[in-house]
């Protein structure tokens, strides 16, 4: 749950920053990704997910025409981050219905934990 | 639990009784081989429990690692890890009790663990239908669908238990 909702974090900052044409860098904002990888905890048998690391979106800018605005090079283009928002959309409800699956999980795992605790009564 | 008792009242059993330490002692040895014959009574539901207990950890694993690139969905043979922890806690050593190793000579190891066989339960990678282009063989569905049916067992598990439970208390307090 922690890694989706990190996850859900990134997302929202690439579509915040979907039009953010300059960055600490001065660079236009990149899109960021988060890599998962699994992890083992406690038994052998129990595997859970962390985020090892962001990377950054490597493909090239967008480039609008755009010969007003104040950061266009001199052929009146401008680099727009390489966010894709519809992408974005899509990866952020795949993370929210990830984090709801494993919500229903701990919520089975917890009526399941209560009703052994009962055992025997 | 049936570790500790088993082996306690195996060795009352085989002899160890002191017979020096008069009436006392053979009413408490009395009592233990009682708690062994509980233990024993309770022991099939007990391995069934903590087997659907097991398989709860690994469906959920393969749950929370969905969108994991590279990871494979496992699974437990359940009719078959029940039935090797029950042949382990007899002590009868069968194919499906020697977690699937094959043996050419009879000097080979068998596989048999401790008498606890429960946790031992051999766990296998899923045959995916579909798996994903990023090596994840997760599919959710088909997860979803064995989550539910296995919480379901466990509380039916859980019943039967909880109905010998109260019939071995209705038997002793009469």
């Amino acid at each position: 749950m922690t890694a989706q909702s990190q996850r859900l974090n990134v997302v929202s900052s690439n579509i915040a920053n979907a039009d953010s044409t300059t960055s600490a860098t001065g660079q236009p904002y990149k899109a960021k990704q988060v890599v998962f990888s699994a992890q083992q905890m406690g038994s052998a048998d129990a595997n859970g997910v962390k985020v090892t690391q962001v990377v950054e979106d490597a493909t090239p800018p967008r480039l609008v025409y755009d010969p007003k605005h104040p950061l266009a090079d001199e052929k009146g283009y401008v680099a727009m981050p390489n966010v894709n928002v519809i992408e974005e959309m899509v990866n952020m409800m795949s993370a929210s219905r990830s984090y709801q699956t494993n919500v229903d999980t701990m919520n089975a795992a917890k009526t399941l934990l209560l009703k052994t605790l009962t055992l025997g009564q | 639990m049936s570790l500790y008792y088993s082996t306690y009242t195996n060795s009352l059993i085989t002899g160890n009784i002191n017979q020096k330490q008069g009436m006392m002692d053979v009413d408490t040895n009395r009592g233990n081989r009682m708690i062994g014959k509980l233990d024993q009574a309770m022991q099939f539901n007990e391995a069934a429990l903590s087997l659907r207990g097991q398989r709860q950890q690994i469906l959920s694993s393969n749950i929370a690692n969905a969108d994991t690139p590279n990871y494979k969905a496992r699974d437990i043979d359940f009719t078959k890890a029940l039935q090797g922890a029950m042949d382990r806690s007899n002590g009868t050593p069968t194919n499906a009790s020697a977690a699937n190793l094959a043996t050419t000579s009879s000097s080979h190891l068998n596989g048999l663990g401790t008498s606890l066989g429960a946790a031992l339960a051999p766990v296998q990678y899923r045959t995916p239908q579909q798996a994903s282009i990023d090596g994840n063989t997760v599919e959710m569905d088909n997860e979803r669908n064995q989550f539910a049916d296995n919480a379901i067992r466990y509380e039916a598990s859980l019943t039967f238990l909880s109905g010998q439970i109260k019939g071995l208390l209705a038997a002793i307090q009469g």
